[in-house]
């Protein structure tokens, strides 16, 4: 049976409808905020339920308690805040219980309940997030840019920003659907922001054999120079499932959400979105949602022992490798040889073949997936 | 009588934590039981168990589907124009 | 039996949240109840732990090295 939602309420903050057309005329009455693609994004992401059950933008209680217990003020789980910051120019003229118009390239999307205004502490935001201060971590230097004050307060969505991979995107309530009528009874989420290269396959193929059904959900969004363009990653995944899974064991579907680099707490996060989705189970590999050095390579899966109420079973599936004397890809504890028969995956390996165009083994990448990214001019982020 | 190896005095005069009483004697068996588990208190052991419990419990007491079925239908709908089912 | 009781420490959200769910549940009057309750209940659960001698381990240990198993 799916997962319940986080919190046992799916939200749905998406007004259609008469009240819809009153809640547009209204809305340009109101105080407007211009407001990023990313926080467009996780506006719409509210709306839909994806982070169940929060109503909008966290509030100073949420927030404080997120930072420091890696929980909402009510105790249930949750580890990454979800803030809207702006500029105290901006909202001279707004105070605390006003509604004001939340837009993007200055068209509406939501009407947001202002709860509070309150300041907040970046510094203290990256010790207690990324565990770093240190500015060539990408999530660091991303919140150190940002705005020095946050509004908090529901939210209610009035309209979507263009979504290039529509034909990919599920809600929750879709994927929910998708899933019964399937008749899957478990069902693992595999969380991405890469290109699948036979690794990625090994781990996926390794939790589907336990599982009914395997929900592939890569983050398209903001992420850092030099991770592959969104296309590339969609295009990538198509050719994949086409050529090498059963079509009854699989969904993929985009989440237009920002990579935030922040390791453990950030694969709870990942994991809660997905049990929104309805997974039972959720895939945690090697050093999840990492960047650098600045996370140990498996203590995202240490964090996981500090909910026992997370309602949603991770999956933990070591790194697995090309071994010549197996003759595939196993993992450490299922292959006796040593390191000189060993061939690890990595991006940056396969990075190399791509610059210079040149066909790499196929143990590494399938060739259908190798093609579709050398059909692109540049497949990463400028 | 408190066990005080959880908490610092000042979370408590903070108002973070609350206490909660229980027998003594369930008290030593879990003190036992935990020995050499992780668990470093019986306060981390009883939040821990609490949380699990409650959990389960609140998401038994909801009931099965909480989508209406016309919006089923329009689901199903549209999942089949885009081919996943 | 003792009637002696020991507090233990739980957060202040925690103890909210049970609170509020003993309250739409119903069954059980007090928050303290609850929580014996369900601690009986996991500790009861749990395997009587299977308990051998320090001596006796170490013999089943040396067998085991002589073997070649650890
Ligand atoms: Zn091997």
């Amino acid at each position: 049976m799916v997962s319940k939602p986080h919190g046992n309420k799916l939200i749905n903050r998406v007004v259609v409808g008469r009240r819809r057309d009153h809640l547009l005329e209204e809305a340009k009455e109101l105080p407007r905020i211009e407001i990023s693609e990313t926080l467009a994004a996780d506006t719409i992401n509210i709306a839909h339920g994806v982070y169940s059950p929060l109503e909008g933008f966290m509030t100073q209680e949420d927030y404080i308690h997120v930072l420091h217990d890696m929980r909402l003020s009510n105790d249930i789980p949750w580890t990454i805040p979800i803030i809207l910051d702006v500029n105290p120019e901006d909202i001279v003229d707004i105070k605390e219980g006003d509604d004001i118009t939340l837009t993007h390239n200055n068209k509406p999307i939501a009407i947001m309940k202002i709860e509070e205004i309150y300041g907040w502490d970046k510094n203290e935001y990256c010790k207690q997030v990324f565990k770093a201060t240190d500015p060539t971590h990408p999530g660091v230097t991303k919140t150190m840019g940002r705005k020095e004050l946050l509004i908090g307060g529901p939210i209610d969505l009035l309209n979507d920003i263009y979504e290039p991979f529509e034909k990919y995107r599920l809600w929750p309530i879709e994927t929910r659907v998708l899933f019964e009528a399937k008749r899957w009874r478990t069902i693992a989420g595999f969380q991405t922001r890469n290109v699948p290269h036979l690794g990625h396959e090994y781990v996926q193929k390794a939790a589907l054999t336990f599982v009914d059904g395997l929900f592939i959900n890569p983050l398209v969004g903001w992420k850092k120079r030099g991770d592959f363009k969104d296309e590339v990653i969609a295009r990538a995944y198509e050719v994949l499932i086409q050529h090498y899974f059963p079509k009854d064991s699989i969904v993929f579907s985009v989440l237009r959400m920002e990579m935030r680099y922040a390791g453990p707490r950030e694969a709870v996060f990942h994991a809660i979105v997905r049990k929104n989705f309805g997974c039972t189970h959720f895939i945690v590999g090697r050093d999840h949602a990492g960047v650098g050095n600045f996370y140990k390579p498996y203590e995202a899966w240490e964090i996981f022992k500090e909910f026992p109420d997370l309602g949603i079973t991770p999956l933990f599936i070591r790194e697995s490798f090309y071994c010549k004397k197996c003759g595939g890809f196993v993992n450490e504890k299922i292959c006796p040889h040593s390191d000189e028969n060993r061939i690890r995956i990595s991006g940056t390996k396969l990075r190399r073949f791509i610059l210079r165009k040149e066909k790499p083994p196929e143990y590494m990448v399938r060739p259908e997936v190798f093609e579709v990214i050398l059909s692109f001019d540049n497949p990463f982020i400028e | 009588m408190f066990e005080d190896e959880f908490k610092k005095d000042s979370d408590v005069r903070r108002g973070k934590y609350t206490t909660v009483s229980i027998p003594i004697t369930l008290y030593n068996r879990i003190k036992e039981l935990i020995k050499d588990t992780g668990f470093t208190s019986v306060s981390q052991f009883v939040t821990y168990i609490l949380r699990e419990v409650i959990a389960s419990m609140e998401r038994e007491k909801l009931e099965s589907s909480m989508i209406s079925e016309e919006e089923k239908k329009r689901i199903i709908e549209k999942l089949r124009k885009l081919g996943y089912i | 039996m003792s009637k002696e009781k020991v507090a233990v420490y739980i957060s202040k959200e925690l103890y909210e949240r049970v609170k509020k769910f003993i309250e739409t549940q119903g069954g059980f009057s007090t928050i303290e109840e609850f929580v014996e309750f369900v601690l009986n209940e996991v500790i009861s659960e749990e395997p009587t732990s299977y308990t051998m001698s320090k001596e006796d381990e170490e013999k089943v240990k040396e067998r085991l090295r002589a073997l070649g198993y650890i």
